[in-house]
């Protein structure tokens, strides 16, 4: 008997093994913008840029496609990183102190980054304080063999490179001070290194800025001062001009001021030019400077900050001057860093910056500085997904070749520049073979925009910008007004980048998206209970909008909507540029966020939901279908709109209340009387007993009831062509659930093509499910007669799919947060559920049908249901049998809006967000793994990474092993399973309607027995444990 | 000839009356449903603070019904519809307190043949109707009355005791469908297992609180500081406190723990003396402490992970599907060009009107079919389906 205990169902070693073909789990790739950079570097040999973070991810990107992450070991800021140019190494400063090496390594035939080791600063000894040790700048050689470390206390110290060893030839200020002049010292110290920067032309030279202004020449082989430079402002960065014969420093009261180096005067006391260009008010400090010759003119000045203190203190500015041309670049957010693409090569004279690099906190943008007025260069990657924060999230896989050239070209008319043939950073290759098929990313945003973005590949590129703001009136018009004023000022202010966190209007933002691929229509539905039908034209347009309101509430008496206002549509026609334009605009009322949306374009339908019921409506004929009110007759909430505050009012009055009754009863306890008010008292003790909130470690035990608030919260909506009214006929049908686990099924008259015009849809009341456990109904999905999801609409019409088996009996597969259920059609009699919080405790967040294609077979795939749980791990079940396939741990349980964001694909991939600008990019399938496959090509003297055995962590810490070990060992199940499959089976093994049986059946031969099993060792091992927790081991009696 | 037995049902308001046009409709029927089953029906007003004790009740209907010095038992239907005897002071003032506004009193002619008791099930699940209603022959004596264990409802039991430890208890709540609270809080905690290794502290789930009257403190069976090992089969070790809330939550209809007591010095007497008893009767000794037939946690396992839902699926979990009958079969593209929404307020109403369907099993029995439930706002009843009592108000109830 105790062999059977460690067995469990789906051992059966056939299973096992396509499974292992269908399903693996990896982490591929981080799309968007890396949240809260905090350090930049640039290595023009290789020509790739690495951005730190202060989560401690450090990240290289080069050509498009090009990318790779590392994760230091310690969640510490990045706070510095340099390469070494021309290596494929680079060494990043932390938070803490600690100095990193990292190497590019070549493992599998592509580019991995990987960690060499570190190094800590020893204190020195005798001074107590850390803080003196503390680095603040680093300097890497051009040769690459030093490193040069300045510190807080104002000491430099030399490490040899690579191997990080410190080298004992430190130079303290102490030596410095004896070559100051008398009546510069009065006293004080020097301060903290500020900055460290290599004599362009003689190697062996070093520019030593200290914070109170004294920059020294050093020269290393002989260790003495070449030259002083007694500066008396606050000094905060230096730049050498590419001769070496002067360069320029920048300081904190915002002014820059040049210095000559002439070998004839030791000890310069003032600079050939100091200039404060906001001046004369006071400035703020000009963080960093940089001087860049050209060959055509004169020099370009680029410096970040120095803004007037008073007027534009709280401005994210940097200057660009050249002669008489001066521009400030006005950012949203804070500069983080910058650099400039410029000629490196010793021999030519100028640096003729090509292009200038600005790192800042939200976004990173690219101005190209050859190019007359200095445009701004679009990014194929590092998109700001945040510009304005994301409020939902659409995938459209396979997208039709005719829709993604019309998406394009709508694009590039807005914005005419999208080709990225000029991108500076070009760096590496991009092995990744280009993506089968198009995939379009829709991302819904607080400001009513929504956002195409090209998914197909590893950098997600932006296509598409559509804002449904124009067709109302807010208060955002006047805005070009003061864009326009802006034109006449100084500083010359110039608005660069698009993040803008500041949503006009939040009843904007767009909740739901539902996009048709084939007939180009998309729904976007909002948060004051719009929903806007739209239509893709390649025409310029200037029309009326169409505007109807549906009552949601029908005649409920009692109900009084305290939540915001609906949007005022505008009067008149507008004007709509070529993409999508919207064509239909159905109010909610009462106007609360839409909560579900769903369009079928061949019916000309749109399907929509609130906290206060659903509807229908005929967008060809403009007409209103159905209006149905799902509220329940306790529910309150639901009224008070999401900006209410009278919940959270009511709410904390009532807890405080019941504080208050709380203690004074428990205070009178003790005092035992018998008299009817203390009896009263009692009662009223024990009522605030029952409802009470809970210490945050109980939990109460309580089954959900009818009553609980926003029960009639639509949750999902569908639309299918089915058997519901009897099992011959089948007809569209539209299917609705809610929170408090209520389905509505109609069946729905739809006129044909023709007749569209002439004749209504009605939608008539079929069916009516209360799901038992009251559990809200997460997803609804009819399958076929072989137990696969119908098709889109147009898919069959098209040829696009495979017709649906119309001939068996379809079912239905309810999802809801606690239980999975599949109902046959149409009598709705319960075929196989899998209850999955009552066994494993957690509540389906995200649930999606996909399709898994296996790795050993191209024709072998299988349906499946994938379901994203509140604890944030990913479970996958068969369909239509729902037995629990596979389970992999993907997003952390405490990351709720990451669970909130997640979206699955059609072929088994999911996107969710770990931070407000970033997506991470998943696949569970084995086969379609969308992640970076790149090679950057480096000469290295001494190569290290021989010795370095450890696997690269990544920046998600997932460590993709899983398909790489498994293909070796089951080469030979491989072969078996092909010989298997000989024959090209499309149907899942599950049904076996039309399968032959010398392919598959014995896969359903597999399941059976599978089945039987299970009960028998379900029952075997439950007497195992019970005998085994129940006597001592060796008495063993059944 | 004499009926095998009588069954009488009245109808009382408390300070409430009927209204006059379904009060005339109800007697109509109930004239008909009295000669079917030789049950009389009465409807009548009580002061609710004028009602006196049970003796004074007992003659009042007595003289209602004109059965004076008739032997009776007097049942009543709680909230949940379950089956509930009065015979003394205490339980008759309950039966008032669970009057809303109307209460429905049976009233049994005692039969001394019959000693069905009052079922531990509901009204709705009774098979035998009032045939037992049985009381104590010391009922009219003014000493202590105490009720049978038959007059009592079966809240909790305890279960597999054969095949437990002795440390272990295994508990299982009834809820009788109803939404009455489970009663109990429980939260994070160390536990101290004995292992090869030595003592070893892992993290472990506890009963951190009963509610006061709450299901769970009322059986007795759970206290403050059990340990919970397993629910409804499944071991909770590893899982989280919100996992393990959600399990319970989820099992709520039908939960059944598995506890550590904190308090070991009930069991160990306890059952040291059974064992004592001899192994030809360990059996019948579980039996005897398990009263419900519930299907053992093994069975359960296999009913989660076969997934397959019979045809009246055993589990009580069944969900309440409500179908339009009057959906006509698909016509492709009917001509008729009325407007939506007047068809849909054809089709509502035709909803609210619709007897259940079959697929939802309603144990019935012969007496049961003879009462009627009138509908608290007085709407028009049906009284030819049985099935029909089990909406009120036009609202659905689950079952």
């Amino acid at each position: 008997m105790m062999k059977f205990r460690f067995r469990r169902q789906g051992n059966d070693p056939h299973r096992e093994k396509i499974k292992q073909d269908l399903f693996a789990f990896s982490k591929t790739v981080e799309h968007g913008f890396p949240n809260q950079p905090s350090a930049l570097a640039y290595d023009p040999k290789l020509q790739l840029m690495a951005i730190g973070t202060k989560s401690g991810a450090i990240k290289i990107y080069g050509a498009p496609g090009v990318e790779m992450t590392g994760l230091h070991k310690d969640t510490a800021a990045v706070t510095q990183i340099h390469f070494l140019y021309g290596q494929g190494r680079m060494l990043s400063l932390l938070d803490d102190n600690t100095i990193h090496l990292w190497e590019i390594v070549q493992r599998e035939n592509r580019s991995h980054l990987v960690e060499l080791h570190s190094f800590n600063l020893p204190g020195r000894p005798g001074i107590e304080s850390t803080s003196a040790t503390r680095v603040t700048v680093m300097l890497l050689k051009l040769s690459c063999d030093l490193l040069a470390l300045g510190t807080e206390g104002g000491g430099v110290h030399f490490l040899e490179l690579p191997t990080l060893t410190l080298l004992n030839k430190s130079l303290f200020q102490d030596e410095i001070m004896q070559s100051v002049p008398e009546e510069y010292k009065c006293g004080k110290s020097l301060g903290p290194v500020e900055s460290l920067q290599e004599h362009p032309q003689d190697s062996d030279k070093i520019l030593i800025g200290y914070s109170r202004g004294l920059v020294v020449l050093w020269d290393l082989n002989s260790r003495h001062v070449v030259n002083l430079f007694l500066g008396k402002q606050q000094l905060e960065s230096l730049v050498w001009e590419r001769s070496g014969n002067s360069f320029v420093s920048s300081h904190s009261d915002g002014g820059y001021m040049v210095w000559a180096v002439s070998s004839s005067n030791p000890c310069t006391h003032d600079p050939i030019s100091s200039t404060i260009p906001y001046g004369p008010f006071p400035c703020k400090a000009v963080n960093k400077i940089l001087w860049r010759t050209t060959e055509l003119g004169a020099p370009l000045v680029l410096f970040s900050g120095g803004m007037p203190r008073a007027s534009y203190g709280d401005r994210h500015c940097l200057t660009i001057l050249q002669d008489s041309s001066h521009v400030t670049l006005d950012f949203t957010s804070r500069v983080i860093d910058f650099f400039t693409i410029h000629c490196t090569d010793k021999e030519k004279e100028f640096d003729d910056p090509s292009a200038l690099v600005v790192l800042l906190e939200e976004e990173l943008v690219v101005i190209d500085l050859q190019m007359a007025g200095w445009p701004t260069v679009p990014a194929p990657y590092l998109a700001p997904l945040h510009s304005s924060a994301i409020t939902c999230s659409c995938h459209i896989s396979n997208v039709p070749p005719k829709l993604w050239e019309r998406v394009i070209s709508a694009g590039q008319q807005q914005c005419p520049l999208q080709n990225y043939e000029n991108w500076p950073i070009c760096g590496g290759k991009n092995l990744a073979p280009d993506p089968k098929q198009k995939e379009l990313l829709l991302t819904g945003h607080e400001d009513g925009t929504v956002r195409f973005w090209d998914a197909s590949g590893v950098s997600l590129k932006p296509l598409y910008k559509l804002s449904t703001a124009s067709i109302f009136q807010t208060d955002c018009d006047h805005n070009d007004s003061l864009m326009q004023a802006g034109e006449e000022e100084w500083p010359p202010f110039r608005k660069v980048g698009c993040f803008d966190p500041y949503s006009d209007d939040p009843r904007l933002g767009i909740q739901k998206i539902s996009v048709c691929k084939y007939s180009g229509k998309l729904v976007v539905a909002g948060t004051a209970g719009q929903v806007i039908v739209m239509v893709l034209s390649d025409e310029k347009s200037d029309h009326m909008i169409d505007v109807a309101t549906v009552d949601l509430l029908q005649d409920r008496e009692g109900f009084t909507w305290k939540g915001h206002d609906r949007l005022p549509p505008k009067s008149g026609s507008v004007v709509f540029a070529p993409g999508f334009q919207p064509v239909v605009l159905v109010q909610c009322m009462p106007p609360a966020a839409v909560t579900a949306v769903t369009l079928h374009a061949e019916w000309n339908l749109i399907a929509f939901g609130t906290s206060h019921g659903f509807g229908l409506f005929d967008y060809h004929r403009r007409n209103p279908v159905l209006a149905r009110c799902t509220l329940h007759p306790n529910d309150s909430l639901a009224m008070e709109g999401p900006l209410s505050r009278v919940k959270s009012l009511k709410k904390s009055l009532r807890q405080s209340f019941r504080r208050i009754r709380k203690s004074r009863v428990s205070g009178k306890k003790r005092a035992v009387v018998y008299s009817p008010t203390s009896k009263v008292q009692e009662a009223n003790a024990q009522l605030a007993e029952h409802d009470a909130e809970v210490t945050p470690v109980q939990r109460r035990i309580e089954p959900r009831s009818a009553d609980d608030s926003l029960s009639g919260v639509v949750r999902c909506l569908c639309f299918a062509d089915t058997f519901l009214r009897d099992g011959t006929h089948h007809g569209p049908t539209m299917w609705a659930g809610t929170n408090s686990g209520s389905v509505y099924a109609y069946a729905l008259d739809v006129p044909s093509q023709e007749k569209f015009s002439e004749q209504s849809v009605e939608a008539l009341l079929g069916k009516e499910i209360q799901l038992m456990h009251r559990a809200p109904v997460v997803s609804i999905a009819v399958l076929d007669g072989r137990g696969n999801p119908l098709p889109e609409p147009y898919e069959v019409s098209r040829d696009l799919a495979k017709a649906p088996d119309m001939q068996g009996s379809h079912s239905v597969l309810i999802t809801s947060e606690e239980q999975f259920k599949v109902f046959m059609l149409p009598k709705v009699s319960a075929k196989t559920k899998f209850k999955l919080t009552a066994h494993e405790g957690c509540r389906v967040r995200k649930v999606a049908l996909s399709n898994f294609t296996s790795v050993s077979s191209e024709e072998y795939s299988e349906n499946a249901l994938v379901c994203l749980t509140n604890l944030g791990d990913i479970h996958v079940f068969s369909v239509p049998a729902l037995r629990p396939q596979v389970r992999y741990d993907c997003i952390r349980k405490e990351d709720i809006s990451g669970i909130a964001s997640c979206v699955f694909t059609k072929t088994g991939q999911g996107f969710y967000l770990i931070s407000p600008s970033e997506y991470e990019r998943f696949s569970l399938s084995a086969r379609v793994i969308t992640e970076p496959l790149c090679r950057v090509d480096v000469e290295r003297p001494h190569d290290l990474s021989a010795h370095s055995p450890t696997l690269p962590p990544q920046a998600n810490g997932t460590h993709k092993t899983q398909a790489e070990s498994k293909a070796a060992e089951t080469e030979e199940l491989l072969y078996e399973m092909r010989s298997a499959l000989s024959s090209p089976v499309l149907d899942s093994p599950n049904s076996s309607a039309d399968i032959t049986l010398d392919t598959t059946g014995e896969l359903t031969v597999e399941d059976v027995k599978d089945f039987l099993m299970t009960v028998d060792e379900a029952e075997n091992n439950f007497r195992n444990i019970a005998e085994e927790d129940g006597r001592p081991p060796g008495i063993l009696i059944n | 000839i004499d009926p095998p037995f009588v069954s009488h049902c009245s109808f009382f308001y408390l300070n409430g009356f009927l209204r006059a046009a379904s009060a005339h409709q109800t007697a109509l029927q109930l004239q008909e449903q009295v000669k079917l089953f030789e049950a009389e029906y009465r409807r009548f007003a009580l002061k609710k603070k004028g009602a006196g004790g049970f003796q004074e009740f007992y003659q009042l209907l007595q003289t209602i019904h004109r059965i004076p010095g008739v032997d009776v038992l007097l049942g009543y239907a709680d909230i949940h519809g379950d089956l509930l005897p009065i015979n003394n002071d205490d339980n008759f003032h309950k039966a008032l307190s669970s009057a809303n506004p109307l209460l429905r009193i049976i009233i049994q002619k005692r039969d001394v043949d019959d000693s069905v008791p009052f079922p531990t099930g509901s009204l709705q699940r009774r098979k035998k109707g009032l045939a037992g209603l049985h009381q104590p022959k010391q009922r009219s004596k003014p000493s202590l009355l105490i009720g049978l264990p038959q007059d009592f409802r079966q809240i909790s039991s305890i279960i597999d005791v054969d095949i437990l430890p002795d440390t272990h208890l295994r508990v299982r709540l009834h809820k009788h469908g109803t939404n009455k609270p489970l009663g109990f809080y429980i939260r994070d905690g160390v536990s101290v297992r004995i292992t090869p290794q030595g003592v070893e502290k892992v993290p472990g789930i506890f009963i951190s609180r009963l509610v006061k009257g709450g299901l769970a403190e009322s059986t007795g069976l759970l206290g403050v500081n059990d340990e919970i090992l397993e629910v409804n089969g499944i071991d909770v070790a590893g899982k989280s406190l919100d996992q393990v809330t959600d399990m319970m939550v989820a099992n709520s209809h039908n939960l059944i723990v598995t506890v550590k007591p904190a308090n070991q010095r009930n069991n160990t007497m306890h059952r040291a003396s059974k064992t004592s008893a001899g192994n030809s009767s360990a059996g019948s000794g579980g039996s005897a402490l398990s009263h419900d037939s519930a299907p053992s946690p093994a069975s359960q396992n296999t009913s989660q992970y076969s997934n397959s839902v019979a045809e009246g699926d055993s589990d009580d979990d069944t969900d309440l599907i409500i179908e339009n009958d009057n959906l006509s079969t698909y016509t492709p593209h009917r001509m008729t060009n009325g407007s939506g929404s007047h068809a849909n307020a054809l089709s509502s109403s035709a909803f609210a009107h619709r007897p259940l369907p079959q697929s939802v099993s309603l144990p019935s029995s012969s007496s049961l079919s003879s009462l009627t439930t009138p509908t608290h706002n007085g709407s028009p009843t049906k009284t030819s389906s049985s099935q029909e009592s089990m909406r009120e108000d036009g609202n659905f109830i689950t079952l």
